[in-house]
């Protein structure tokens, strides 16, 4: 019985030490090279996933039972894409926001409307809908951001279901028929790989992954920024972060607005590939969804966060033959990861270190194998 | 918009919304102890609910129960159904202390990851009645017959409707008195305060927190029956949009206080009929969560404040 207990701990314990041996060491061999070897790699990385994963062979492998081309870019890459965003706001800002879709909601719909009834381009449309996005994360966030913890759980996740709803509602997008025939992007330059088309992924897989690029870039920029350690310090300790003159309202405002644009970008791509939107792809078990992908990757690590991304998006794609019990299996996976791996598959060396120190960020009130935790509010 | 509305339909909705308004508040009583014991948002809690539902129409089948009965045996119904109830969603929520959070709490894990293990437990259990019974909506027998007790203004009082404010509103006093009043409830309330030192004075942590499951269950038992009783319907995921509304009314209220629970329950219920009568029966939901988003700016821990630990004798 004891040795049975102990069982998840070890096993966790084998797979700690082992990522962690391999991660170090990857570590200090990439931050070993000079700037130029590192751009070099990201783009040769970049040139065999464009080449290699959109290919007809990897889509037999990966998603034998559904469309390759649509799954790929549609959704793991706008998925990866609204992981990245959600981890500005759960993973570095320690905020949980359980209404993310709302955000996804602003971007699409701002596609199908500024489309449809405006006429206008795609990639005028990309910037606004972000920009939409990153608005009504600042309207929302200015009145709930003062609250802590628990309480904006509720009311992101509250705000999350009045968006659907009331896109259900409302006539002027459609109500529950939604928006049809949203267009294409345009061609770029008449090139016959960058035709926007409705058969062939790729183009919509070369523009996700340039975003899932830019996602990444800003992310770690920002991380290393001022606004960024102002974050962790607020993730860790508010009190001590206001106290030590960190600006925490205004800092988790930027951060939930920041990962609302992202939200807002994945939106846009998805209305423009699936060219038809309605009120019940914005549901909230997205948000759930991307919570999970978050967490189950390793909240803060930005490579953790794109592997349980790609997890959630593609494994109950995989597992198509399982039709039925898909979301069964998908429900026990998050309690055994959970129990075997709490911080994530992938977390970040610094959340693995708070969770040594205090068990965890923030445990649930009653620890019993680390003492010296608190229950944070 | 018509006020028009909501004036003519002022008494049906006050009823209706009372009678929701204590189901919610028995089924917030599984987020809000867990909360103020844990500080966890109990995210299954909601299966656990529907885990009840499941049960009474268990019962229902099993007895062969296809019109309501009178008298004495439908006190003995309803008393089978109750305990039945209980028991299952009592089961359900023990189980999923064990499975789902108490390993997670041994190895100190986050309450972000036991977030996560709770959604998925909550959707494993959904899909489990989903797969193997059923993903429609299943009528049941009505059981009791909707007499009449008496009217007030325009709205018919039945005794249905009766039944379930009188019970929610006993069980909720009930459960209050227990916390406040019972060395266990000293417990809770140590356990609330602080879990470090109430584990040093000798309170058995693991024993107050499956108690603390348990009454959920229990409770949210009570609330799937009452909500059979009223609505006569079940489905896979019953739980899920209850048992937000009951997680937001113990928000609302002051999440971690009993009372609170109450109050938020009752609030929500009648502010969504009252919504539904004066915006259209399709903006029930969201005008619930606007005013729950306005009432946190006024009052940042609701309108009774979180205090499972201060609660007093």
């Amino acid at each position: 019985m004891m040795a049975l207990r102990e069982a998840p701990r070890r096993a966790g314990d084998a797979w700690r030490r082992l990522s962690d041996r391999a991660g170090a060491s990857a570590g200090r061999a990439w931050s070993a090279q000079p700037l130029w070897g590192k751009t070099l790699e990201v783009l040769v990385l970049y040139a065999a996933l464009a080449i290699v994963v959109p290919s007809h062979a990897v889509g037999q492998v990966m998603a034998p039972q559904s469309a390759w081309a649509v799954v790929l870019p549609e959704q793991i890459g706008v998925f990866i894409l609204m992981a990245l965003g959600l981890n500005v706001v759960v993973g570095l800002a320690g905020m949980l926001d359980l209404g993310y879709v709302a955000f996804y909601a602003v971007g699409g719909y701002s596609m199908g409307l500024l489309a449809t009834r405006q006429h206008w381009d795609f990639w005028v449309i990309l910037p606004a809908g972000i920009a939409a996005a990153a608005t009504s994360g600042l309207i929302l966030g200015a009145p709930t951001l003062r609250l802590r913890g628990d309480y904006l759980a509720i009311v992101t996740l509250g705000f999350g279901q009045i968006i659907s709803i009331s896109a259900n509602n409302t006539s002027f997008d459609g109500g529950p028929q939604g928006i049809p025939q949203i267009p294409h992007p345009p061609s770029i330059d008449h090139l016959k790989q960058l035709t926007f088309g409705v058969s062939d992924g790729r183009p919509y897989f070369y523009l996700v992954l340039a975003l899932i690029f830019v996602a990444v870039f800003l992310a770690r920029r920002l991380e290393r920024s001022r606004v960024g350690r102002g974050w962790i310090a607020i993730r860790e300790d508010e009190d001590a972060a206001e106290l030590m003159g960190v600006p925490t309202y205004r800092f988790r405002l930027w951060s939930f607005a920041i990962g609302a644009s992202v939200g807002g970008a994945g939106g846009v791509l998805y209305a423009a590939q699936a060219n038809y939107i309605d009120p019940t792809i914005f549901s909230y078990q997205v948000s759930i969804f991307v919570l999970a992908a978050v967490v189950l990757g390793g909240s803060g690590n930005l490579f953790g966060v794109i592997l349980g991304a790609f997890m959630v998006a593609w494994l109950p794609e995989r597992f198509r033959v399982f039709q039925n019990d898909r979301i069964l299996i998908f429900g026990l996976a998050l309690v055994v990861m959970m129990i075997f791996r709490p911080e994530g598959l992938l977390p970040s060396r610094r959340r693995r270190a708070e969770m040594a120190d205090v068990g965890g960020g923030g445990g649930m009130g009653a620890p019993l194998i680390a003492p010296g935790a608190e229950a944070e509010d | 918009m018509s006020l028009h509305s909501f004036v003519a339909e002022f008494w049906p909705s006050t009823v209706d919304g009372l009678v929701l308004g204590s189901i919610y508040a028995l089924f917030a009583l599984g987020y809000t102890m867990v909360y103020g014991v844990l500080k966890l948002i109990n995210f299954a809690h909601s299966e656990v609910f529907m885990v009840g539902t499941m049960a009474v129409l268990a019962v229902l089948t099993v007895l062969h129960v296809h019109t309501p009965p009178g008298g004495f045996i439908l006190v003995g119904l309803l008393l089978v159904c109750v305990l039945v109830a209980m028991a299952a969603s009592g089961f359900t929520a023990v189980l999923l202390e064990r499975v789902a959070y108490r390993p997670l709490r041994r190895r100190g894990a986050s309450r972000l990851a036991a977030l996560i293990s709770a959604i998925g437990a909550s959707f494993a259990l959904q899909e489990v009645f989903g797969i193997y019974y059923t993903r429609n909506a299943t009528e049941m027998t009505a059981i009791m017959g909707n007499s009449v007790v008496f009217t007030l203004g325009a709205a018919r009082v039945t005794s249905d409707d009766l039944l379930v404010i009188i019970t929610g509103v006993v069980m909720m006093v009930a459960l209050e008195r227990l916390v406040a009043t019972t060395k266990f409830g000293r417990g809770i309330r140590a356990v609330a305060q602080d879990p470090e030192t109430a584990t040093l004075m000798g309170v058995n942590l693991d024993r107050i927190i499956l108690y603390t499951f348990l009454i959920g269950g229990l409770m949210a038992g009570v609330a799937a029956t009452l909500f059979d009783v009223h609505y006569h319907q079940t489905r896979y995921d019953v739980g899920q949009l209850p048992g937000l509304k009951a997680f937001t009314a113990a928000v609302l209220g002051g999440i971690g206080n009993l009372r609170g629970a109450l109050v938020g329950g009752l609030v929500i219920g009648l502010l969504e009929f009252y919504g539904a009568s004066v915006f259209g029966s399709q903006w029930r939901d969201p005008v619930v969560f606007i005013v729950l988003v306005l009432v946190l700016l006024v009052r940042p821990t609701g309108i009774l404040g979180e205090s499972l630990a201060r609660a007093r004798a």
